[in-house]
């Protein structure tokens, strides 16, 4: 148990995560009878998608995609820092090592999920507005969110008619 | 079959599919996966051009600010239009004008954050919390370039603050600051900001979205910084169009369609 824990989930541990979340999710969607706990399963579906995606951009040791140094200002700016101390002291010896060439691509997070999520939460939310206006419509009809009550009651109708 | 075990079924089955799946993924974190650096021997990641080019290509420090309004400003037009479209919906299925109090859940609240005595610990701290949740929103939408934040966020953010009006005082009060025909209003004029930040290049001769004529009009010194400009354009229009519709939704939702009374 031990073994397989640490062979096969711990290093897609957020995998499984997300798997379980998302079977949270459906199992809800799928079983249960009130409208309002079917949409908490479809947030709770939606949460375990939008964390897959995130995560899938995760870098280690590397930071949120907003660049630090940039174009202009960072160089004004590092020239302005260097040329203060210099006339007034006697400017030690350089011993700061070259500076190191780092590949961006390997300090930042990836841009493309954080955009892709960042709508898909915006219309989790809508979507999730018009499904409270609907349940509140059918509420108002039928005086119930059970589905099965809903059922029969919509039976009847019909039969009246 | 009873749903539950049918339902017990079907997520045993497709967990099991899924958990077999995810065998093949590339760890957490792994800088090398085909998200983060492209297929071996094949293409490379469209990520890694955003992260190397687009600071030059638009002059924005934030990757995801640059490829949400540039790079997929299609894309995120009709996200806004969806949200707009929701709000229409909602609109649609519950607005209702009747005049009879019948339809009206619950007896009208009487109470207010202007000048009530029974609320004012309540109505003091929302009226303080108030302007600085919207400075801050303001300075999100504003910042984004340069910092976590958007229109998306700004908006939410605003939109929350005239529900936190409705939630101390009354759904009447926040209303009273920012009416129906306000965030109808408001809620268009985002979409067509967006729309129309859109249409000007095809105007100049250029494709819809196509930032980067536009330094003709705003006299930048090059395209880059007419794209940035552009950006914080549509981020304005994405603001007020989620900002109106987030109040809409709360506001159709808790008073049932007659914005009188609420929670």
């Amino acid at each position: 148990m031990v073994e397989f824990f640490l062979t096969t989930v711990k290093p897609h541990f957020n995998f499984w995560v997300y798997v379980i979340l998302m079977m949270i999710g459906l199992w809800s969607l799928i079983a249960k009878n009130n409208l309002i706990k079917k949409m908490m399963g479809l947030a709770i579906f939606q949460t375990s998608i939008i964390l897959f995606y995130v995560s899938l951009g995760v870098k280690d040791g590397a930071t949120i995609p907003v660049l630090e140094s940039y174009g202009d200002y960072a160089e004004k700016s590092e020239k302005a820092e260097k040329a203060e101390p210099a006339g007034t002291e006697v400017i030690p010896p350089d011993t700061t090592p070259a500076p190191v060439v780092v590949n961006p691509a390997d300090i930042y997070a990836n841009p493309v999920p954080h955009v892709l999520m960042l709508t898909a939460i915006v219309v989790g939310v809508a979507t999730l507005g018009v499904a409270l206006a609907l349940s509140e419509m059918i509420f108002k009809e039928f005086d119930t969110l059970e589905e099965d009550e809903l059922l029969r009651k919509i039976k009847a109708l019909h039969d009246d008619a | 079959m009873s749903p539950k075990i049918f339902a017990s079924i079907a997520v045993v089955i497709t967990g099991i599919v899924l958990l077999y799946g995810i065998s093949d993924f590339p760890t957490f974190g792994d800088p090398r996966s085909p998200a983060n650096s492209g297929v071996e021997g094949g293409a490379l990641s469209s990520s890694l051009y955003y992260i190397n080019e687009s600071y030059g290509d638009t002059k924005v420090p934030n990757l995801v600010t640059s490829v949400l309004a540039d790079y997929r400003g299609y894309d995120t037009m009709f996200e806004t239009v969806v949200v707009l479209a929701a709000g229409m919906a909602i609109f649609a299925i519950l607005r209702s004008t009747a005049k009879d109090d019948e339809t009206v859940p619950g007896p009208a609240r009487k109470s207010s954050i202007d000048g009530d005595h029974n609320r004012i610990i309540v109505g003091m701290t929302c009226r303080l919390a108030v302007p600085v949740v919207q400075i801050f929103a303001l300075y999100v939408v504003a910042h984004g370039h340069y910092s976590p934040g958007g229109g998306f966020q700004g908006g939410v953010m605003l939109g929350a603050s005239f529900i936190l009006i409705a939630l101390a005082g009354s759904l009447e009060d926040a209303l009273g600051r920012f009416s129906e025909r306000a965030y109808m209003t408001l809620a268009s004029l985002g979409i067509f900001i967006y729309a129309g930040f859109g249409a000007l290049p095809q105007v100049l001769g250029e494709n819809f979205l196509d930032y980067g004529i536009l330094q003709k009009i705003f006299l930048t010194d090059g395209p880059e910084m007419a794209r940035s400009h552009s950006m914080l354009g549509v981020e304005i229009g994405v603001a007020l169009t989620v900002m109106s519709i987030m109040f809409a939704m709360f506001a159709n939702l808790s008073s049932r369609g007659t914005l009188k009374g609420g929670l």
